[in-house]
This record gives structure tokens, C-alpha cells and sequence, in this order.
């Protein structure tokens, strides 16, 4: 059999295999440049943050994807047996070794870095001071929003007095409690006022996923996790639980209304208030 | 060792009319065993490709009526042919648990391990016969006890295959978390236990009982990444193993390992109190990490053995290759906290975990850089084998570049448990090793039963195959962008995932499709065992490892009296100057050709 050099034969089955690595050059071209299919619409202050990290992500990964099926699909193409001549016969390059893992490792440094600058600014920047707490109890299969009130202070709860009416445990006789509101898998909010969500689970490990907001954070029983984001669209937007908590958790959905003024927000708490109250 | 291989030898003289149950059943030959794992875990592939598919059938048509499938199983359908929200959830767990553990964990390194191991390296059996039969039988137990989990009282457990606590640790937490959940984790234990005496085996066969002249930068890169596989294991199932058992204290024993105070489930305060349910995340993970290493390390061996192979030239840069091997099982250890960015542990860690797996595309990058320096300036021929292991390079682009995505932390808050995540997951340590797995059981399936398997069927199987599982699980991608999240029963619950319900049904006919495909592979697989082509030469596919000078089947033993001298590397395809394109490593120094 020759020293091979010279071109391969063209096979069929190569140049099949390189117009399937096409198509999928194209379809996927088209999926992740048309966006036919996209995002939930960015409706949060630090989800432009994230969406511009994925961006970056996707614009470096997709050129690599891009080159690297051309390539195969080529070299399948171009280098195929012909029956009577040998391939090449070269088994290192040093040099190109180095080269490609050195710019692999730069390319790597300067995303973690991207990512970095808005993984540490949404969670070590201090947390706004005109910010709304609410206290968010996840539990099988539902979510209890507790609202602080007017007097900004949460009263006290208490495990004991927890039951079917009272989720919560919320302690009637505390002061502080007076005027708080709890609502069962409604949560409202201010639009562009910073927020801050006390994540807790009762049972089960949940999770708060806020597509549009760009808010995902597991509730863990025996953990309290504050998670901020600021809403910047008014309307109504859907809560899912995106951690499996057992056989009804596709029904563990919240509804979130996030209030175009400040004004109906305060109306809803007030209504709230008075269903719990009777006044 | 070759002392007391001779002897074995003489042994095998001496009694070389074994019966058909020691022969066939309660073997203690290393390629017996090693089609003994291929085939179980075929059977498990088969359960678990089914359960999948009723998942699928239920995420395209989340309201659809299957009247059917409840006459079949009445306990998991209502009256009115809708399934169960309870059973899908179970279908979840044991999908993900059987095609993780008793199908990929199985097939690549008990069934390729076992069966290939002695033969490359030029011993007549593993280092250890019996723990290698008796690895065998646990598994099979193991197996027997998973799968009795879809038929007990309640159903298997419903957690997932990740079992978070405290969802696994409290029997009340849902229907299949008391006794499915027992099973399970008994299951667990049982294959942890046949690992660790598998993983025992391997090491110490390839370390100790290579033939003359087989150094170890003279070994196939399957023998490698075997090698790799069983440290990892070695490492990372005893860890699992603990896990379970604190988690069976939990369950039973009153401990509170995973369980913190303060829990009220069905209205009754829980007494538990102290224990942390990250906790179980952290030891789940140290080990499902490695894990995900543990199936796709021997995929990327047999394919760049075969991939060399069927391009009839050297692998580039065999010796990166072994070094970017033992980089990414080394960072397999330090990454586990990336599946646990939003799980409420400290995001300094978050920002810790980012750095070590963005690490990890770099070896990935240069085995990837690799392969197509291998396919350029090939010869290429396209047998089945050769054709999966081209479309495994494919698959493992497409799957390893997702997980950029999800590595950097940030993109993750959104990302984290949704489909992109189960896209990512499937191609890179599913699809790919599937892939890389056909390779090996087209490629090797003459040297088992001395038959070939059928070609033109083959193809077929490849064919179709590959436009599936792209058709499959390119669009989750999309899904996943979308919001759409994992282990969600019926997605049209939420307005927001509704507009992409289209792109659902895609992927479940695609599932159906590709299902389909994989049984002209079943068909071809048996049939050829008893009527495929018979192969008359011990070298059909002219390659260079040791397991091609013994004849096809290989008997008792596996060589002759003498056992093969090793020359030279295992990739010397086309060498300048030989009059065929490739030299087996028993060839003895050509002037001509370059050594190693």
C-alpha cells in the first residue's frame, strides 16, 4: 500500500455525514439566532446582567461548536479510504497543542471573569435599604407570602401554631403582628422598588424560579436565604418550583402581580389585611 | 504472574470440559463476565428506554388519555387513561437511576472492562477471577432489586436519581419514598459494593499483569481511561455508599443526618431535629461528579481506539490524550458544587466551583483538538464502528460546549434545573457514551461470538440514531432557555412554557423514532449472535491491540501457550514504509516505521 499524502477518496457515507454536520450548523444557526423560541421577556434589574453573561457564553461556545462540526464534517468528507493508498503519518504537533490549549485557557479566563463580575455583584453587593422584605414559605405544594405591613416589622411565628388556618404559625398576640398580611400562592410587588425575598421550606427542599425575573433559589428547610432582585415590568408573571418536592410538584405555582405604583400595591395589602382582620 | 498463568493454563488442559453452567453462567472468565454485564445492562437499557418513553408520551401530551397503557397498569393511570402525576415522577427516578448506574456505569466498564481488559493487555484473566464473577452476581442482584422497586406498594420512589433529602429521608414525604425508596437505596449499595470489587480488579490487572514489552505509555487508550475509571470509582463509591447508609439511619434509625428541626409535613412537626439537607448534596455530588467521569473516561478510550482504528492512522497525541485523561478525573473531584450553585450554599463556593469545571473544558477542549487531528489526513472506513465513533466526537462538541453554560455560575441561576440542563447532561454523558458504546459492541462483537454483526443494518442503526437523538435533544436546549423545568409532570400547568409545547411534541415523536431505531439494533445484536456472518481471521478489522491475535471467539485463556511480546505502541496505522497500512504492537521492530 502507498505513502499516503495525497486527498482521500469522497465517500458517500463522508459526504452524508458532513451534510448532516450542515443541517445542524443551519438549524441551529437559526435556533439560537432567529430566537423563535427564546428567554421569558427580562423583566428584572440584575436579569439583564445574566442575559448578557449568556450571551457572551453563547457568541464564544457557538463559534466553537461552528468550527469544530465544520471541521469534522470536512475532514469526513475529504478523507475517505480509497482502498490502495495509506493516510498521513504524523501523530504530534507540540507546538499547535500548545497554542490551542493556552488560547482554550485564556478564552476560559475571560468568561469566568464575566461571569464573576455579576455572580458577585447580585450576591456580595449590600442589599438595598429601601428594599420590601417579604418572608416566603415554601411547603407541598404551595407558596405563603408574609408581608411585614405598614409598621415594617414581621411578627413573631411560631412552629406550635402552625395548622391549616395559620401556615405560617403566625403569633396573633405579638404586636408586631397585628398588622401583617399573609397570602397563600399570590404574591404582589412594587414595580422598580428593590425587593427581598426570605426564602423557607417547611418540608421539603423547593425552589423559587421567577423565569421572567431571573430569580431561581432553593428553599431549604433550616435555612433563611434572602435573594434581592428589583422587578421592572408591571404585570402578571408565573412562580414555578423548579425543584422536585414530590408528586404534585408541578403544581406548586405561585402568581405574581408585580403592581404598576406603589399605590396599588399598598390598596392590595390593605384589602389583604382587611380579609384577615374582618374590618 | 506468567508462572502462575502457565499453571492456569496447564489447569485449563486439564479440565477442559467445564459444563455449560460453569461455563456459560457461573463463569469465572473475564470475557463470559464481561458479556454476561453487556447483556443485563442491555436488558436495562431496555426498562429504561421504556420508562423514558412514557415520559415522553406524557410531556408531549401532558392532558392526553392512554386507555391502553391504564389497562396495562391500572394503579399508575386514572379511570379516565390520564397518568398518574405520582408514577411520572417514579418513571423520572428510575429512568435516571437505571441508565445512569445499570446501564452506561455497566456496560462500559463491566462490560468492556471486564472483556477487554485481560485481552489488551495480553493476560489470560483479571487479576482476581472470583471477585470478578462475584462483582457480577451483586450487580445482577442489584439490578433484581431496582427493578423490583416499579412493583411494590406505592410505587418506586419519586425523588429523582439525585434523591435530595430530606424528600428520600422521610417515608412520608410521598407515595414510593417509603419501600420503593428502601429498594432504592438498597439497590444503590448493592452496585456500590459490585463496583468497588470490579474497580479492585481492573487496577490491579492493568498495573501488575501486562505482558513483556507493554509499558504503559504502550497501552490502547481504552486501557487507559479503564484504568482512570476504577481510581475514580475507588474513590468516589465509597463516599455514595456512606451516603446511604446515613441515609438509611435517617429513614429507620432515628438519626437526623439530613434532616434539620422544625420540619411539619402533612400538618405533624417532624421529630428530627440538627441534621442539614445540603449536606447529602455535598456527598451525592463529591460522588456524581466522578460518576459522570466513570461513564464518559471509557467512552472517550473505545472511541479514540476505534476512531484510530477505522481512520487507519495514529491518534494525535496519544500521550495528551493519557495526560488529558488524568487532568479531568483529577478536577472531577474538585467541581462537585457546580450542581448546587442555587442550592443555598455559599456563593464563595459558587465562585470557587465556577473556576475548577471552567478548568475542565480545557482538557476536554485538547482530547476534542485531538480527534480531529486524528480524522485529518485520515483514511477513513465506514464500518459501523468506525461511524459511531466519528458521531460520538460530534455528540460529545455538542454536549461538552453546553456545559460552559452551566459552569458559569451566573448563567446558571437561570439554567439550573431545566431542560438545558437535561440536554447538556443527555448528549455529553449519555448519547455520546451510548455512541461510543455501539462503537464497541459493532467493533468487538466479532471477537465475542466469532460472528459479525450485520453491516447494512448497522448503518441504519447509525443513521437513524444520529438524527435522532440530535432531533431529540438538540430542541431541549430550547426548552430549557424557554424556562421549562425538569421533573414537571405536565408543563402546560404554566402559561409561559405553553407557546413552546410544539417544540415538546417534536422531541417525543423524535424519542419514538429513535426508540424505533434502536430496536433494528436489538434485532441485529441477537440474530448475529447465532446467524451473523462468521468470521474467519483473528484480525478482521486489521488492527494493532493484543485482542485482535487471538483468534474470534476467543477461548479459555485467551492465548496460546506463549502470550503475546509487545513491540511497539498501539496506534501504528499507515507507517511509512510497511506494505500494509498497520502494524500489530507483537509486529518486531520495522527499520522503516518510527518507534515508540
Amino acid at each position: 500500500m502507498a505513502d499516503g499524502r495525497g486527498p482521500g477518496r469522497i465517500t458517500t457515507s463522508g459526504v452524508a455525514f458532513a451534510v448532516s454536520m450542515a443541517i445542524l450548523i443551519v438549524v441551529s444557526l437559526w435556533m439560537f439566532v432567529a430566537k423563535p423560541w427564546w428567554f421569558p421577556t427580562l423583566s428584572s434589574v440584575h436579569g439583564a446582567d445574566i442575559d448578557a453573561v449568556f450571551t457572551a457564553v453563547l457568541i464564544v461556545t457557538g463559534i466553537a461548536f461552528v468550527v469544530t462540526q465544520a471541521m469534522l464534517g470536512y475532514f469526513v468528507a475529504r478523507y475517505g479510504a480509497s482502498g490502495n493508498e495509506k493516510a498521513d503519518y504524523w501523530h504530534d504537533n507540540p507546538k499547535a497543542e500548545f497554542f490551542l490549549l493556552t488560547g482554550t485557557a485564556l478564552i476560559l479566563v475571560v468568561l469566568v471573569f464575566m461571569g464573576q463580575r455579576v455572580w458577585l455583584k447580585y450576591y456580595f453587593d449590600p442589599l438595598p435599604e429601601n428594599a420590601i422584605t417579604i418572608q416566603v414559605t415554601a411547603q407541598q405544594f404551595q407558596w405563603q407570602f408574609h408581608y411585614a405591613g405598614p409598621d415594617g416589622k414581621f411578627g413573631r411565628t411560631d412552629l406550635t401554631l402552625v395548622d391549616g388556618t395559620n401556615q405560617v404559625g403566625l403569633d396573633e398576640k405579638d404586636e408586631a403582628s397585628k398588622d401583617d398580611v399573609v397570602s397563600t400562592s399570590e404574591m404582589h410587588i412594587p414595580v422598580n422598588r428593590p425587593i427581598i425575598v426570605r426564602l423557607r421550606s417547611k418540608d421539603v427542599i423547593h425552589s423559587f424560579f421567577l423565569p421572567n425575573q431571573r430569580v431561581k433559589q432553593d428553599a431549604v428547610p433550616g435555612l433563611a436565604i434572602e435573594v434581592p432582585f428589583t422587578p421592572t415590568v408591571a404585570g402578571n408573571f408565573e412562580l414555578a418550583c423548579a425543584e422536585l418536592c414530590g408528586a404534585q410538584h408541578y403544581k406548586m405555582k405561585g402568581l405574581v402581580t408585580v403592581d404598576a405604583s406603589e399605590e396599588e400595591f399598598n390598596n392590595w395589602l390593605k384589602a389583604k389585611l382587611s380579609e384577615r382582620t374582618g374590618d | 504472574m506468567t508462572d502462575t498463568h502457565g499453571h492456569h493454563h496447564e489447569d485449563e488442559h486439564a479440565h477442559p470440559q467445564l459444563g455449560f453452567w460453569r461455563k456459560y453462567v457461573f463463569s469465572t472468565d473475564h470475557k463470559v463476565i464481561g458479556i454476561q454485564y453487556l447483556i443485563t445492562a442491555m436488558a436495562m437499557a431496555v426498562i429504561g428506554g421504556t420508562l423514558s418513553l412514557l415520559m415522553r408520551l406524557q410531556l408531549g401530551w401532558p392532558h392526553g388519555s392512554f386507555p391502553f397503557l391504564a389497562s396495562l397498569m391500572p394503579k399508575a393511570f386514572d379511570s379516565q387513561g390520564h397518568m398518574d402525576a405520582g408514577f411520572y415522577l417514579s418513571l423520572v427516578t428510575m429512568h435516571g437511576t437505571i441508565m445512569v448506574f445499570f446501564l452506561f456505569t455497566a456496560v462500559l466498564t463491566g462490560g468492556f472492562g471486564n472483556f477487554l481488559i485481560p485481552l489488551q493487555i495480553g493476560a489470560r484473566d483479571m487479576a482476581f477471577p472470583f471477585l470478578n464473577a462475584l462483582s457480577y452476581w451483586i450487580f445482577l442482584l442489584s439490578c433484581v432489586v431496582i427493578f423490583s422497586a416499579l412493583l411494590v406498594e406505592g410505587g418506586a420512589p419519586l425523588g429523582g436519581w439525585t434523591a435530595y433529602a430530606p424528600l428520600s429521608a422521610l417515608p412520608d414525604a410521598g407515595p414510593g419514598q417509603g419501600t420503593g425508596m428502601t429498594l432504592w437505596i438498597t439497590a444503590i449499595a448493592l452496585f456500590t459494593a459490585s463496583g468497588l470489587m470490579g474497580g479492585l480488579n481492573y487496577i490491579t490487572t492493568i498495573l501488575t499483569m501486562r505482558t513483556k514489552g507493554l509499558s504503559m505509555m504502550r497501552l490502547p487508550l481504552t486501557q487507559w481511561s479503564l484504568l482512570i475509571t476504577a481510581v475514580l470509582g475507588l474513590l468516589a463509591f465509597p463516599v455514595l455508599l456512606a451516603a446511604a447508609i446515613l441515609l438509611v439511619f435517617d429513614r429507620v434509625g432515628g438519626t437526623s443526618f439530613f434532616i434539620p428541626g422544625g420540619i411539619i409535613l402533612g400538618g405533624k412537626l417532624i421529630e428530627h431535629t440538627g441534621g442539614h439537607p445540603l449536606l447529602w448534596q455535598h456527598l451525592f455530588w463529591f460522588f456524581g461528579h466522578p460518576e459522570v467521569y466513570i461513564v464518559i473516561l471509557p467512552a472517550m478510550g473505545i472511541a479514540s481506539d476505534i476512531l484510530a482504528t477505522f481512520c487507519r492512522k495514529p491518534i494525535f497525541s496519544y500521550k495528551m490524550m493519557v495526560y488529558a485523561m488524568a487532568a479531568i478525573s483529577g478536577l472531577s473531584f474538585i467541581v462537585w458544587g457546580h450542581h448546587m450553585f442555587v442550592s443555598g450554599m455559599s456563593p464563595f463556593l459558587g465562585s470557587v466551583f465556577t473556576i475548577t469545571t471552567l478548568l475542565i473544558a480545557v482538557p476536554s477542549a485538547v482530547k476534542t483538538f485531538n480527534w480531529l487531528g486524528t480524522v485529518w489526513g485520515a483514511r477513513i472506513q465506514f464500518t459501523s464502528a468506525g461511524l459511531f465513533s466519528i458521531g460520538f466526537i460530534s455528540l460529545f462538541v455538542s454536549g461538552g460546549l453546553s456545559g460552559i453554560f452551566l459552569g458559569t455560575s451566573a448563567a446558571d441561576i437561570q439554567l439550573q434545573d431545566t431542560y438545558f440542563v437535561v440536554a447538556h447532561f443527555h448528549l455529553v454523558m449519555a448519547i455520546a457514551p451510548l455512541f461510543a458504546a455501539y462503537a464497541g459492541l459493532y467493533y468487538w462483537f466479532p471477537k465475542m461470538f466469532g460472528r459479525f454483526m450485520n453491516e447494512t443494518a448497522g448503518k441504519i442503526h447509525f443513521w437513524a440514531s444520529f438524527v435522532g437523538v440530535y432531533c431529540v435533544f438538540f430542541p431541549m436546549h430550547i426548552l430549557g432557555i424557554g424556562g421549562q423545568m425538569r421533573r414537571i409532570y405536565d408543563p402546560l400547568n404554566y402559561a409561559f412554557l405553553q407557546p413552546q409545547q410544539v417544540l415538546n411534541v417534536f422531541v417525543s415523536i423524535s424519542a419514538f423514532f429513535l426508540a424505533s431505531a434502536q430496536i433494528v439494533f436489538l434485532v441485529n445484536f441477537f440474530v448475529s449472535i447465532w446467524a451473523g456472518k462468521r468470521v474467519t481471521e483473528n484480525n478482521p478489522w486489521k488492527a494493532t491491540t493484543l485482542e485482535w491475535e487471538t483468534p474470534c471467539p476467543t477461548g479459555h485463556g485467551n492465548f496460546g501457550p506463549e502470550l503475546p511480546v509487545v513491540h511497539r505502541w498501539a496506534f501504528d496505522y499507515s507507517p511509512p514504509g510497511a506494505t500494509e497500512d498497520f502494524l500489530p504492537q507483537t509486529a518486531p521492530a520495522v527499520p522503516a516505521a518510527r518507534q515508540h
